[in-house]
């Protein structure tokens, strides 16, 4: 299968690969997808005071499209609020990478991935103002 | 000695056609392209000998009477032939087909035609090691079963059926035993005249031949018939008509010829070549080896890299062809039917490459495989969420994940 060069770049050079706390109250954690059907997104995010989104990490367990598309949703993320984020869809992601057909599922999941992550965010927010 | 990327490690996909093979076929294009079922002049003589030479040829590789070997166009062609032909014109005495669930899609598929034109058919699953037990097939056998199928050679992960001790049990049952061997010419030693198998298949691309041309064996001591599948001319007695392709069929002759001088001097050489390969990755953590290691081709290397996604490590090791169980490479994403028939979880199925040797691998070739996939295994698990899961000591199967 060819991959796009948009692909292939961030597939050998993945940005923003790492792990943040995840028991920080700033970080939002997304991890969606099953082993058993061939990927896995872990996505973080870390906003800060204003609501803004100043940092982004990934690790994928996917094909090259799958890493490309969490690789990207990174590079996005960063900066933007959490309005914004919710925003970013899959078709987006198809069409910067220039996904073919069978690839559309790793938008979905990336798409997927900043939904999870965010009402991970929203849930550990939560609590905190219902308890005050 | 620096090398040529990429590496060449398909060779279970096909093969390059020897450069002999190439030689000998083509004076059968621009000088003797008579039709070899011509009878009034030289140009169809000529044609026939060589096509009754490399009969004979395909037949000695296998110990087997060149009147026993019928010219198809593959393997695939080969296993319809065998088991539509046999089952349809046995069907009077049972229409019950036996087969096992790792048998190529040649088979399978075949099966399943059979089965939607009212025949029934069980598919037998093999033991984790991709062997059939010999028991739970005797006990697949049914009064009204007419046909088995079962292959030599496993196209996925190499390993080697009991073919004779199969085929025993066949015979006291009464039932025809196909064995499709399209992945066994060259690799193991065949011998017809002692082994109990009554319709085998071959393939040239698969052992150094042109691709596009195959063979069907058909017992005559007890006679096998077959209904024909494709009709016209009545060329090869009436099981297969059409034209001979006289240059496919010499390059096919010349290929059996090669391997059957030469199997055993090749076969010991690539033994060593993927005891290297294995010997380089089996150090590394969490790395399956999918098959019976012994009773194996030497040619064939399948082996899963947990945690890591195989098409992503297809990607990786660009500059090495290998085949991935995870069939995300083919448009869809079901992992290997194989693997999972094996009781492989889908995610090893899904880690899993094979490596498959032979005739020109070198091993500076092999050393450089282990290199590149040491560092790209290292890389991707660094990139893999479940490689970091695991590290944490988190059981995998204990997380709910959202299947999609």
């Amino acid at each position: 299968m060819a991959y796009s060069d948009k692909v292939l770049d961030h597939y050998e050079n993945p940005r923003n690969v790492g792990t943040l706390d995840k028991n920080d109250p700033h970080v939002g954690t997304g991890m969606v997808g099953a082993p058993a059907c061939g990927d896995v997104m872990k996505l973080q995010i870390k906003v800060n005071d204003d609501g803004i989104i100043e940092d982004a990490k990934f690790k994928t367990y996917g094909c090259g499209s799958a890493i490309a598309s969490s690789s990207l949703v990174t590079e996005w993320l960063k900066g933007k609020s959490l309005d914004q984020a919710a925003q970013i869809k899959n078709s987006a992601i198809v069409e910067e990478l220039a996904l073919p057909p069978v690839k559309i599922h790793c938008s979905v999941l990336a798409e997927d991935a900043i939904k999870a992550a965010l009402a991970d965010l929203k849930a550990k927010q939560t609590p905190a103002v219902a308890a005050a | 000695m620096s090398v040529h990327t990429p590496i060449y490690l398909d060779y279970s996909a096909t093969t390059p056609t020897d450069p002999r093979v190439a030689e000998a076929m083509i004076p059968y294009l621009t000088q003797h392209y008579g039709n070899p079922a011509s009878r009034s002049h030289p140009f169809g003589w000529t044609a026939e000998k060589a096509v009754e030479n490399a009969r004979e040829e395909v037949a000695k590789l296998v110990n087997a009477d060149p009147r026993e070997i019928v010219w198809t166009s593959g393997a695939t062609e080969s296993n319809n032939l065998a088991i539509k032909g046999a089952a349809n014109f046995y069907s009077g005495k049972g229409k019950h087909i036996v087969t096992i669930q790792t048998e190529h899609k040649a088979v399978i598929d075949t099966v399943r035609e059979l089965e939607r034109v009212g025949f029934e058919a069980t598919y037998l699953a093999p033991e984790s090691n991709g062997l059939v037990d010999l028991e739970k097939f005797r006990a697949a056998l049914r009064p009204d079963t007419v046909l088995a199928s079962v292959m030599l050679v496993n196209n996925e992960i190499g390993v080697i059926q009991d073919i004779e001790a199969i085929g025993n049990i066949c015979r006291e049952q009464g039932v025809i035993f196909h064995v499709d061997a399209a992945q066994a010419t060259g690799k193991v030693a065949i011998d017809l005249e002692k082994l109990p198998v009554d319709l085998m298949s071959f393939s040239a691309h698969k052992t150094y031949g042109p691709k596009g041309i195959g063979a069907l064996y058909v017992r005559r001591k007890p006679r096998i018939r077959l209904e024909a599948q494709m009709h016209g001319g009545g060329h090869e007695r009436g099981l297969r008509s059409g034209t001979l392709a006289t240059h496919q069929i010499v390059g096919m002759g010349e290929a059996f010829r090669i391997a059957r001088e030469e199997m055993e001097l090749e076969n010991a050489r690539i033994r060593r070549l993927r005891d290297r390969l294995l010997a380089g990755l089996q150090d590394i953590e969490e790395v399956y080896v999918n098959g019976d290691i012994k009773q194996r081709v030497p040619h064939n290397l399948n082996i899963s890299f947990n945690y890591v996604e195989g098409e992503s490590l297809i990607m990786a090791v660009k500059d090495i062809a290998v085949s991935s169980g995870s069939a995300c490479t083919s448009a869809s994403l079901e992992p290997s039917y194989v693997l999972r028939a094996l009781g492989r979880s889908d995610e090893l199925a899904h880690s899993s490459i094979r490596f498959t040797i032979g005739r020109f691998t070198t091993e500076e070739e092999i050393d450089y495989t282990i290199d590149l996939m040491r560092k790209k295994i290292g890389k991707l698990r660094e990139l893999s969420p479940l490689w970091e899961m695991y590290q944490d000591g988190i059981d995998l199967n204990s997380v709910q994940w959202a299947a999609h």
